[in-house]
């Protein structure tokens, strides 16, 4: 018994110290984001929003906030219904090449993102898309879509098709019987979807660094550029912000994903 | 599952048909437009400049640059890979082994700098590592050493980071497996005498083993086409494929070599997955984000 309770032991104590280096880093930031001293220094000398107030009163950090959440919004925009449509006919089309078209809109996750990064960068170069909005948000669209299906596709699994049938059958049309029976039911994980691309494409950062540029920088590339040059602790602010926001959409997500569908 | 079409005629399914095309149309085109294309461009780059040429492979492959980039990043991939499995395996294990509730806390703090930018990770870990940073100071503190330690800004800080960020990707398959194995089994070895090491090692070991194969390739895969990290931390000397790759499209505008460096990343990626795809489904390995 006493050698089991060692054991025990010893996996307690790993695990603990394996949970405190996944999540120091991400309670790191904060703290440092309300020091008021300019070279890092831990614990702070004392609180201030002094970053808060350099990132707010910055005109480029703040130009590339509205980028980002405009590339984020127009995604999620596009890549839900998109993605939306896409899951439904492959979970109800009985074609074969549905399999390979489900596999294609898988992708985006298999393929290194740098690749698909330069791949872009050149395609964007021939039509004049590089340094432009379309070109970041079509480019985040396709990024966010995988997380669509793959959310909506695992929330049409326990729905029962043959609801829509009989909605059609009691006369509806194919659109109608869609919107007034099967989405309802999907509803939360379309949500989630939504949030993920959401998420996903205010996170994303190496495609931004090859085809954006100019006044349509997101603020992941100006983040990257400042991150090479010299630690300011304003980033430290900025990234404080991002995880609160992916944490609360996270949050959102889940509870919603949890409420069935 | 009886599905009754209300009217089975050929024209019925016919319609049917045109109209799931219709619907997975839009997103089956930004694939083809934003990731088929742009790869398949880089493909066709690699090996046609002004006529056919397998020059930028020959570079690739007989170059030092090129040689020592590749060998390092399959390195570092395969070191993070065995720590990310060494960490990650006790913490899986205790998720599954304790009440729901605690298993959902651990669950949480290991899915939850998965939803953190790898951005403000990097910078995290550039403020705890510095030689100014978080650890050196507080080593300094406890006067354990004299000199600031190099933490950052070489291999070992990039392994450090890296290994953060892949960690849920091998913790969550791993889990996932775990749930599955029937808690009888363990009853079973035990009641037949054997002791709680060697039921782990005959019985859950074994059957943990679908999900450490997900969990390694998912890791090995994603650090093998890592940059943002590896570029910040480090430092300029630890030189990934993918760095390679951005270099010579950003500094020296080599757009052939560059995608014979791509293509060659891609392949080795797709041939891991279709190797891992003869032992266990791919789905397991993707369906964790």
């Amino acid at each position: 018994m006493m050698r089991v309770s060692a054991a025990r032991m010893a996996l307690y104590v790993i695990s603990a110290l394996v949970l405190v280096y996944l999540i120091l880093p991400v309670l790191i930031i904060a703290p440092i984001s309300f020091s008021s001293a300019r070279f890092l220094t831990f614990p702070p000398p004392s609180f201030s929003l002094r970053w808060y107030q350099q990132y707010f009163s910055n005109a480029a950090w703040m130009q590339a906030t509205r980028v980002t959440l405009m590339v984020a919004l127009l995604t999620v925009v596009i890549a839900t219904p998109f993605g939306v449509a896409a899951a439904y006919a492959i979970s109800q089309s009985k074609l074969r090449i549905m399999r390979l078209f489900h596999m294609a809109l898988l992708l985006p996750l298999v393929v290194p993102i740098i690749i698909t990064a330069v791949g872009i960068f050149f395609v964007y170069a021939k039509v004049g898309l590089v340094a432009t909005m379309p070109g970041l948000v079509l480019a985040n669209v396709m990024l966010g879509l995988p997380y669509v299906v793959i959310s909506v596709l695992a929330g049409l699994q326990s729905f029962d098709p043959a609801q829509e049938m009989v909605a059609r059958s009691l006369g509806m049309n194919r659109l109608r019987s869609f919107f007034a029976v099967t989405l309802p039911q999907i509803k939360s994980s379309v949500v989630a979807g939504g949030i993920f691309a959401f998420i996903s494409a205010m996170d994303e950062t190496i495609v931004a660094l090859f085809i954006s540029g100019g006044q349509y920088q997101p603020l992941t590339k100006r983040m990257f550029t400042a991150l090479r040059d010299e630690i300011d602790p304003t980033i430290a602010a900025i990234s404080t912000l991002m995880t609160a926001a992916s944490f609360m959409l996270v949050l959102l997500a889940s509870t919603r994903q949890k409420r069935g569908g | 599952m009886t599905t009754s079409v209300p009217d089975p005629s050929k024209k019925h399914l016919r319609r049917e048909h045109g109209l799931m095309l219709a619907l997975v149309s839009p997103a089956l085109l930004v694939i083809l437009a934003l990731i088929v294309l742009p790869v398949g461009w880089l493909a066709w780059q690699s090996i046609y400049h002004d006529g056919f040429t397998l020059e930028n492979y020959r570079r690739v492959f007989t170059e030092d640059v090129y040689w020592r980039s590749f060998a390092l990043t399959f390195e570092i991939s395969l070191a993070v890979t065995v720590i990310a499995l060494l960490l990650g395996y006790p913490v899986a294990y205790l998720a599954n082994s304790v009440p729901k509730g605690w298993s959902i806390l651990i669950l949480s703090l290991v899915v939850l700098p998965f939803w953190t930018s790898v951005l403000v990770r990097a910078y995290a870990w550039l403020a705890l590592l510095q030689r100014t940073g978080v650890i050196n100071q507080f080593l300094r503190y406890l006067d354990v050493i004299s000199e600031p330690l190099a933490l950052v800004h070489n291999t070992f800080g990039t392994v450090v980071a890296t290994v953060h960020i892949l960690l849920p990707f091998m913790v969550l398959p791993l889990y996932a497996t775990m749930q599955k194995i029937p808690n009888d089994l363990m009853q079973a070895g035990a009641s037949l005498g054997a002791s709680p090491s060697l039921t782990f090692m005959r019985v859950f070991l074994p059957l943990s083993l679908p999900g450490v194969l997900a969990g390694c390739t998912m890791v090995f895969v994603l650090c093998l086409g890592f940059y943002i990290t590896p570029e910040l931390l480090g430092g300029g000397r630890t030189v990934m494929v993918s760095m390679l790759v951005s270099r010579n499209v950003e500094l020296y505008n080599q757009f052939g070599a560059a995608s014979a460096v791509a293509v060659v990343l891609l392949l080795s990626v797709l041939a891991i997955f279709f190797v891992v795809s003869r032992f266990i489904s791919l789905d397991r390995v993707l369906g964790q984000k």
